[in-house]
């Protein structure tokens, strides 16, 4: 029989019509050793049991991923150097006086920690998530997949699927840590899949303030799927900042819960600035008596941006206290997506729940939905919310006109007062200052 | 010489003719009232002065240091150096006094100089703490979001703190007294006499004689239906609180069409 020719077309020009669900991505990528390989395994079949979201699912019917373009993305090869943007220089910057007391560079495929001797002798974790699989290996396997299940969602498959880089801190019982701990996630490489993972554990009657930034450079397509898993244990206390500044092009998606014990706080906050499209999902389980959690955000679009966050607050027991405030403003034709849901259990009696979004609308050409929520099967509760779509006032605008400043100040200054509150809650000169930049440059950007 | 002009001036809001063709002239140094019953037009002369968006003005002219000053903008008019105190001020939710004014001032020196730095903080700190000694205020004010829950005397003293620093050189007062208990109005006022001299001319509208018992104006006019119906010296104010306004209504009403 005559073998038929087959005939091959290459083309250099780019696909336009983008194939939906299929990524490139095999079993071969997984790393099946290490206390994480059940783990990372058992994900990996979830992954592919689960379909791509579209927006007949309910969380996800404001953010289409119908272009996205899931066959371009590529996983760092294990041993092979990777080509990355070089980090900017100020990502580094001590956050609080001048030092840290502890800060971690995580790069596609390779990490640098420091930790204060100090506090590294009270028996404080904080290391790459590679090198506490290797030094602490009963840790991440006790820690992974406890908060967050792989299950959950198609991102959070492939996150656990692929989990290798990221961040372990564990501080232990009593100890409270003055100084911020910091990392930076560098998302580098060109249509590279960035996949993160963090694991907080606050022992009893600890505390921390934590600070995680995630950033690449603009205008590289790439991929970000994260999973963060927080544990704040009875009496400890935790504040943990992300600031998230992806470059332009990035398509960003994350699983975070953190799980906070009886007469323990979590103050959490929330500032989202990049990525070309993002959809994260926090959601804070307040599981014992006299639990409080606190969620701040902002976030700032531009350009054709689309951001979409989805929080939950879950009182899962009596007397526990949660109040959340999301405040976004918008330029060009960006959008923005707040969904928030405050679920009080059918015992959660005498809990307190409060949920606020804000937003200031800067172009005619932007949109922010805001849809706030409410499930409360308790009958003796406190839940509040509200939620806000605006534009400047003309009046305010006058005002500052009539006293010489140009209207581009004007602007500016509007949108750092409707931020201001957010602000007031970030601890740290160092953080206020980084956020506040990025707002400055999102202002007089287009 | 620097002079507010006013010739002739024609304004209406969505519509409706406010002002009737109005004149009147301020120079530095000096100080005038007008007076007049309320709807007479004078909130909407001191918005027309500062460029209020919906304010049309359908004909005259507004002239300020020999620049007809109608095609300017708010912020150009502020830097040259008009100053509006407001009636009603807004609040800025989110903007300290602090902040809003060192803004403000940067904006002026960067006006007049594109390479300006800005104010250094220490010395914006000193000056600040003197207008505020002034005017009997708390430093902890500078701190507190601009008119963002002021009561009625905190609003109208910003203003006046806002003039003091902003050093204007001819500032309209648009019922500045409204809203002040006997105190406030007693520290407000002397705030504006410390101020006024050879540098600033000052136009008080005020509905009420008795501001300017603390304020003495040098020229007094009596504003009704839209234009300038009288114009004197103090005992003008005088026979105001003498006898109202009904022998204006009366001496100026329009006849009443049959």
């Amino acid at each position: 029989m005559e073998e038929k020719p087959h005939i091959v077309v290459s083309s250099r020009t780019r696909r336009v019509e983008p194939t939906i669900g299929h990524f490139t991505f095999t079993p071969e990528m997984i790393r099946l050793e290490g206390p994480l390989k059940d783990y990372r395994q058992k994900a990996w079949e979830e992954f592919n049991r689960l379909p791509l979201p579209t927006t007949k699912d309910e969380t996800w019917r404001r953010t289409d991923l119908r272009l996205l373009p899931t066959d371009t993305f590529h996983l760092p090869s294990p041993g092979v150097q990777q080509e990355y943007q070089p980090v900017p220089g100020n990502l580094l910057q001590p956050l609080a006086g001048s030092q840290h007391g502890g800060q971690i560079l995580l790069l596609p495929d390779q990490s640098q920690v420091s930790l204060d001797p100090a506090l590294e002798k009270k028996g404080v974790i904080f290391t790459d998530l590679r090198t506490a699989e290797v030094q602490y290996p009963d840790l991440v396997e006790r820690l992974a997949g406890e908060i967050v299940r792989s299950q959950e969602g198609k991102f959070a498959a492939l996150a656990a699927a692929f989990s290798e880089n990221g961040v372990v801190l564990y501080v232990p019982k009593g100890v409270s840590i003055e100084q911020p701990l910091h990392s930076v996630l560098w998302g580098g490489g060109y249509n590279l899949a960035n996949i993160s993972h963090l694991l907080i554990w606050v022992d009893e009657g600890a505390s921390v303030t934590y600070v995680h930034e995630s950033a690449s450079a603009q205008q590289v397509p790439n991929l970000h799927a994260g999973l963060v898993e927080i544990k704040v244990s009875d009496g400890a206390n935790l504040r943990f900042v992300e600031l998230q500044s992806w470059g332009d092009q990035v398509w960003n998606f994350s699983h975070e819960r953190a799980q906070v014990g009886r007469d323990a706080n979590l103050d959490w906050i929330f500032g989202a600035i990049g990525s070309r499209v993002t959809k994260n999902f926090s959601s804070l389980d307040l599981v014992a008596p006299g639990a409080t959690g606190r969620m701040s955000g902002f976030y700032f679009t531009n350009g054709q941006q689309h951001l979409d966050h989805d929080t939950r607050q879950n009182h899962l027991a009596p007397h526990t206290t949660s109040d959340l405030l999301f405040k976004g403003a918008l330029k060009g034709s960006s959008r923005s997506v707040w969904q928030g849901m405050i679920y009080v259990a059918p015992d959660a009696q005498k809990t307190d729940g409060f949920q606020a979004n804000r937003n200031l609308v800067l172009s005619p050409a932007a949109r922010a939905d805001s849809i706030p929520g409410l499930e409360i099967l308790a009958n003796d509760v406190r839940c509040t919310h509200g939620a806000t779509v605006g534009k400047i006032d003309p009046e305010p605008m006058f005002y500052m006109l009539s006293r010489g400043i140009p209207a581009e100040d004007a602007e500016r200054l509007i949108v750092e007062g409707f931020f201001d509150p957010i602000m007031q809650r970030i601890p740290f000169e160092g953080v206020r200052e980084r956020f506040q930049q990025a707002i400055l440059e999102k202002t007089v950007g287009k | 010489m620097t002079e507010l002009i006013i010739k002739d001036l024609h304004v209406s809001i969505e519509g409706k003719q406010i002002l009737k063709g109005l004149n009147l002239t301020v120079r530095k140094g000096e100080v005038h009232a007008i007076m007049g019953p309320n709807g007479t037009g004078k909130s909407t002369l001191a918005y027309t002065l500062m460029g209020h968006p919906s304010y049309e003005v359908t004909q005259g002219e507004i002239w300020f240091k020999g620049e007809n000053i109608l095609e300017k903008r708010p912020d150009e008019r502020s830097r040259l150096g008009l100053f509006l105190a407001f009636q009603y001020p807004v609040a800025i939710p989110g903007v300290t006094v602090a902040n809003f004014l060192r803004t403000a001032l940067n904006a002026r020196r960067r006006a007049s100089n594109p390479e300006e730095k800005g104010i250094p903080i220490p010395e914006f700190r000193k000056m600040l703490i003197e207008k505020m000694n002034l005017l009997k205020m708390d430093s902890k004010f500078a701190g507190r979001y601009l008119n963002d829950g002021f009561s009625g005397g905190e609003k109208k003293r910003a203003e006046i703190l806002q003039m003091a620093t902003l050093q204007p050189e001819i500032a309209i007062l648009d019922e500045t007294d409204s809203g002040l208990d006997i105190d406030a109005l007693r520290i407000v006022s002397e705030g504006v006499n410390a101020l006024t001299g050879p540098n600033l001319g000052v136009v008080v509208i005020t509905h009420y004689q008795r501001l300017l018992n603390y304020i003495k104006p040098q020229f007094v006019h009596i504003m009704f239906n839209g234009t300038i119906v009288e114009s004197g010296g103090p005992a003008l104010a005088l026979k105001l609180e003498e006898h109202g306004y009904d022998w204006v209504r009366e001496k100026y009403q329009e006849p009443i069409p049959a």
